[in-house]
């Protein structure tokens, strides 16, 4: 029943008004909706910026330690570029705390959300991105800021870079959309999701390049390469933090920018398929 | 006699909420499992990260990979026990935004042992189990020669470290009763404090070692009781005494931080909704 509703409430809608203005009023709600948060925002600013000093102090005793101009294909600016943007970054994909699908799925409202005439995961991508752009001038500046006071920072020697980034963080804010709407969307068949938002917060954590540059294990190469074919995790930090402090030739980072769209569509079209397969959940569970 | 009965009747009560809480964890039988084992491999993943500063390096601040893994050993077992006992208290700032508190005042039990019971979750004794095991093996390769005082030291350090992590957690928590929306502001010193006790604080510099180190006490957790356990003089010139003080200073933090919880609780004012 549900399922069959929320089709036909979907397929009339696109007749009757435009998407795209649908759409862009998602987004601009979902920015507005943060800046609402200024107490939280703040908070999780202070978090992020004792993490950028911690996080920078060693990787710069490592590359220290190494006791070479160049570890692992960064320079110590690069290093400290790459852990300040990373910790900004976190806010922007936004990898931990989102619960907003998760929630309405364990209330019961996300009946209503299957009733509106935009898709889920249109709706909620089109909130997030919003989210992402309010987190941009704020959870990212902040840090990159402090960052550069306190430590020598790598500035891009290319101008291309700076376009190069924007459209690499946005691919990462929706690779990671993707999982953290997955990662929700198993509250359909289970109702207690915490234990797969904790595989979750690991595999995010350790596998995306926030604990430490992934090339530092360069010297298994199979695993570098698997984890950045096989997994999505590369793709959503990893890659923009290597675009931006630009380890590798314009070339490469197209071919890291381009393996970024790949796992967004691939992370997108899982989205869709099952949230179609909830939808018919739902009903066996009564709706 | 009345008043042992009495604190015998409360444990009844806080053995019951915590029964309560364990048996519900449990109820969901997939989630939990899952749940159990990823808590389990938290303290590996937090290992794998330190080790793999060591593909690129053989040493960290002067320190080889067995000397800083006895320090993460020493940091892991000491904030997960903290964690197990009091880490939810950060779910403090949601009752606080919700109005939910209000309800826990006025039931005649301790707040602080109220919340600790209300959202204990046993799934937490993966990581510690995992924390031990890591300790254990760091300690056992890093050629330590053994004295009586480092085997006192290799318990009183992390027992130390857990009453110095549980004073944060509690700290840190009460800044809730003030600021209503205070979101991840104490993950900085309880995560952070994780974060910064498993390296030596010869990595750090700077007007951030200072407050970290030393004025918050963070040094003591993981890098002062692996130099006595070592036997190795302090490359920043502090006393070898220092080395042992750990368990002054964790107490010292107990006090402040029960201080500041009391003073927390007293002026709470309820968000109203």
């Amino acid at each position: 029943m549900i399922a069959d509703l929320a089709t036909s409430a979907r397929r009339s809608a696109g007749r009757q008004y435009p998407r795209t203005r649908t759409i862009a009023a998602l987004v601009v709600a979902g920015f507005r909706r943060y800046t609402t948060y200024r107490q939280a925002t703040a908070a999780s600013i202070f978090t992020n910026t004792v993490f950028g000093y911690l996080r920078c102090y060693v990787l710069l005793a490592a590359a220290a330690g190494s006791g070479l101009a160049v570890t692992a294909g960064y320079t110590p600016q690069q290093l400290a570029t790459y852990c300040w943007a990373s910790q900004g970054l976190i806010g922007v994909v936004m990898i931990w705390g989102w619960t907003d699908l998760g929630d309405r799925i364990r209330s019961g409202d996300i009946v209503a959300d299957l009733l509106r005439p935009v898709h889920p995961v249109t709706s909620y991508l089109a909130i997030d991105l919003g989210r992402a752009g309010h987190a941009s001038l704020t959870r990212f500046v902040v840090p990159m800021v402090v960052g550069a006071i306190s430590f020598d920072l790598h500035t891009p020697q290319r101008f291309a870079t700076y376009p190069l980034f924007a459209l690499s963080a946005l691919l990462g804010v929706v690779v990671c959309f993707g999982c953290r709407y997955l990662v929700n969307a198993a509250g359909f068949w289970l109702l207690d999701v915490r234990g797969v938002n904790l595989v979750w917060l690991f595999g995010s954590s350790l596998l995306a390049g926030l604990a430490f540059p992934l090339h530092f294990l360069s010297e298994w190469p199979w695993l570098v390469t698997g984890l950045w074919v096989l997994t999505p995790f590369p793709s959503i930090l990893q890659a923009p933090l290597d675009v931006l402090v630009e380890r590798g030739s314009v070339g490469q980072l197209l071919g890291v920018v381009a393996g970024q769209a790949a796992w967004a569509g691939v992370m997108l079209g899982i989205c869709w398929y099952v949230q179609r397969r909830a939808d018919r959940k739902l009903v066996i569970q009564g709706g | 006699m009345a008043d042992l009965s009495e604190a015998t009747r409360r444990l009844g009560i806080y053995r019951r909420l915590l029964g309560a809480q364990v048996r519900s964890h449990s109820s969901y039988r997939a989630s939990f499992g899952l749940d159990l084992t990823a808590n389990a491999l938290m303290p590996l993943l937090d290992v794998a990260a330190v080790l793999a500063m060591f593909r690129v390096t053989k040493t960290l601040g002067g320190f080889n990979a067995f000397e800083v893994v006895v320090m993460f050993g020493f940091s892991a077992t000491a904030f997960t026990l903290a964690d197990l006992a009091v880490g939810n208290i950060e779910r403090i700032r949601f009752y606080v935004r919700q109005g939910t508190l209000d309800a826990v005042l006025i039931r005649p039990l301790s707040v602080l042992g109220q919340l600790l019971t209300l959202d204990f979750t046993i799934r937490r004794v993966g990581r510690l189990v995992v924390a031990l095991a890591v300790l254990g093996f760091a300690v056992s390769r890093a050629n330590i020669v053994w004295t009586p005082g480092r085997m006192i030291m290799l318990i009183a350090g992390p027992l130390s470290g857990a009453v110095f992590f549980s004073a944060i957690f509690v700290g840190t928590a009460t800044v809730a009763f003030w600021w209503i929306d205070s979101g991840e502001f104490a993950n900085g010193f309880t995560y952070g404090g994780k974060d910064f006790t498993s390296y030596p604080i010869t990595v750090y510099s700077g007007l951030f070692r200072r407050v970290f180190a030393y004025s918050l006490g963070f040094a003591f957790v993981g890098y002062y009781p692996s130099l006595a356990l070592l036997g190795r003089a302090d490359p920043l010139g502090l006393p070898a005494w220092v080395s042992w003080s750990s368990p002054l200073v964790a107490l010292a933090t107990a006090v402040v931080a029960s201080v500041v919880w009391r003073f927390g609780v007293r002026h709470y004012r309820s968000t109203g909704s």
